[in-house]
């Protein structure tokens, strides 16, 4: 094997072990950035030695092994200092006899589970959580994260320097929240990984529609919580939302580049290997007796679509009614102006303008382009043309997203010649 | 990226031997490494071919010819494979090497295959270039 080829090998099993070594090593020392910094000291050894040696027949092992000896000599040069270090040091010592020690597979999910839930702890913001996740938890170096987010490298290096601070800082516990504080602990996981999931979905700003390398690991991220905490509804919720949103992302965007909505795709596009996955999300949830959570009955609105043979054939009225309890469960503007896309599809356009027209006057909804967007397609349907066009132009003013400007801009032609 | 890891058949997976408990174990517990990994996809394991049909077009346009199992050259067959999404062509290999034997008698052979992704897959030159066009316009605006 050439250097070359042992370098990104030594990469690759980085990304499969990094988040297991320091999850492991942030409970020994207690530090997320020290425990981060040992765990690439580990890396920098196998990168020396590994070129020379060849790789061991149980990498993960090696590292980890090589990882707890440096923080163990750390331990050991603190002692004079820190004296509470010495009892740890020598259960460690007595641990390290065997060569290639693994942790047990449950010890390891619930170190992972820790460090998930210290990453996207509330003490930082949101930005911050997500960056730190997908660093820690990713495996992704600072370059691979600033490249998918379009900002300078500096910028999010900067951004997890300080997250690590804080969380020193504040001495957040490395541990599993409790009683009534898991469930509050566990939404704002879900939080992180869904808006690093929409961060990459639908991209606000920018001529890029999908960043593909943001959906995929928020994707493998919800699928690792998942099997940690097989029991929580709300986790396969998410889930089963991220497999069926990434099931179109093929035929999301046309070949020019220009976003293609829902209702147009072709459906022989899609992935049905993500769609039968949501689905079996969807089963567990319904074992569990949780439909629900928030995330659980998004879920299911997207099932209705991915198990639609066609744009026609698409139930509607189960929608409007999806929407109608997750309006109950969490209500929003956003969910109201959605059901009434659903109720005009179901009973027709009229129906649907009633709701939005009410939606006006909601400030929380001010200078947002779906509105408008969506009471043009209204109007459209219902022939008003001039209203329609005038509503679509406002909404391409409104959109930060150049290729969705473009799409609108064209709906607002479109209007003006269907009049004519 | 997508992989697949197709495990070869042998000629006691083409006579029906299931495998044993060991091996069943072995491989339970990397499926659940891969779940746990968050990288799995889906994993089957295929009958024995006698119960298969083949079909083939011996002329072109012409009709197919359905042929029916057993077939021989066991090797040539596959009796179940593992479909995963990774980062890297490294990355795929890691986690390849670390398939358990999957026959355990001298016979086990695992091939690592990558899926096609949908834009390999056309051949429009005109899309292609527009493509390309796209992600260099991307790359100019972030450098």
């Amino acid at each position: 094997m050439s250097a070359a080829d042992t370098h990104a090998a030594i990469d690759a099993i980085w990304r499969i072990e990094s988040s297991k070594i320091i999850a492991y090593l942030t409970r020994m020392v207690r530090d997320i950035g020290l425990a981060e910094d040992l765990a690439q000291d580990a890396l920098i050894a196998a990168l020396e030695r590994w070129p020379q040696d060849g790789i061991p027949d149980i990498p993960g092992g090696w590292l980890m092994t090589a990882a707890k000896r440096k923080a163990l000599d750390l331990l050991r040069r603190n002692k004079v200092r820190d004296r509470k270090y010495e009892q740890l040091g020598r259960d460690m010592d007595s641990r390290m006899d065997s060569e290639f020690e693994v942790p047990e597979e449950g010890e390891v999910s619930d170190d992972i589970l820790r460090l998930i839930f210290m990453t996207c702890h509330p003490v930082l913001s949101p930005e911050a959580r997500v960056a730190l996740t997908l660093r820690l938890l990713g495996g992704l170096t600072t370059a691979e994260i600033a490249h998918a987010y379009l900002v300078p490298e500096p910028t999010i290096a900067q951004r997890i320097v300080r997250a690590k601070r804080t969380l020193s800082a504040t001495r957040v516990a490395f541990e599993i929240p409790q009683g009534a504080e898991l469930k509050p602990r566990l939404s704002s996981v879900l939080e992180v990984i869904y808006l690093m999931f929409n961060e990459g979905y639908a991209a606000s700003s920018g001529s890029q529609w999908i960043r593909p390398l943001l959906c995929q690991e928020a994707l493998r991220i919800g699928r690792v919580l998942a099997e940690i905490v097989p029991a929580e509804a709300e986790v396969h919720g998410l889930v089963a939302l991220m497999e069926f949103q990434s099931s179109r992302f093929k035929s999301r965007v046309n070949s020019e580049g220009e976003p293609v909505l829902l209702m147009d795709q072709n459906r022989a596009l899609w992935d049905y290997i993500l769609i039968r996955r949501g689905f079996a999300a969807l089963d567990r949830i319904e074992r569990l007796g949780g439909m629900t959570g928030p995330y659980a009955i998004q879920a299911a609105i997207s099932a209705c679509h991915a198990g639609a043979p066609s744009a026609a054939e698409t139930d509607w009225i189960r929608i409007s009614a999806l929407y109608e309890a997750l309006d109950q469960v969490s209500p929003s503007p956003i969910v109201e102006l959605n059901r009434a896309v659903a109720l005009s599809m179901a009973f027709g356009p009229e129906i649907g303008l009633e709701i939005v027209d009410v939606l006006q006057s909601e400030p929380a909804l001010k200078g947002y382009h779906l509105l408008p967007s969506v009471r043009g397609d209204m109007l459209f349907k219902l022939g008003r043309m001039d209203e329609a066009c005038a509503e679509f132009k406002l909404a391409a003013s409104l959109t930060d997203n150049l290729k969705e400007h473009v799409l609108l801009l064209n709906r607002a032609a479109e209007c003006l010649s269907a009049e004519s | 990226m997508r992989f697949m890891m197709i495990v070869k058949a042998t000629e006691d997976s083409e006579a029906g031997v299931l495998p044993s408990a060991e091996q069943l174990d072995a491989m339970m517990r990397y499926n659940m490494e891969l779940a746990r990994a968050g990288v799995l996809l889906a994993a089957d394991g295929l009958h024995p071919s006698a119960g298969a049909i083949r079909i083939s077009y011996p002329e072109p346009g012409g009709k197919p010819k359905i042929t029916d199992g057993p077939f021989t050259e066991a090797k040539e067959l596959i009796a179940g494979y593992t479909l995963i999404e990774v980062k890297s062509r490294e990355e795929a290999i890691e986690w390849a090497k670390r398939m358990p034997d999957p026959h355990g008698f001298g016979a086990g052979q695992i091939e690592l295959r990558q899926v096609f992704e949908p834009t390999e897959l056309t051949q429009d030159p005109d899309a292609q270039a527009k493509q390309y066009e796209m992600r260099e316009h991307i790359q100019r605006q972030n450098s």
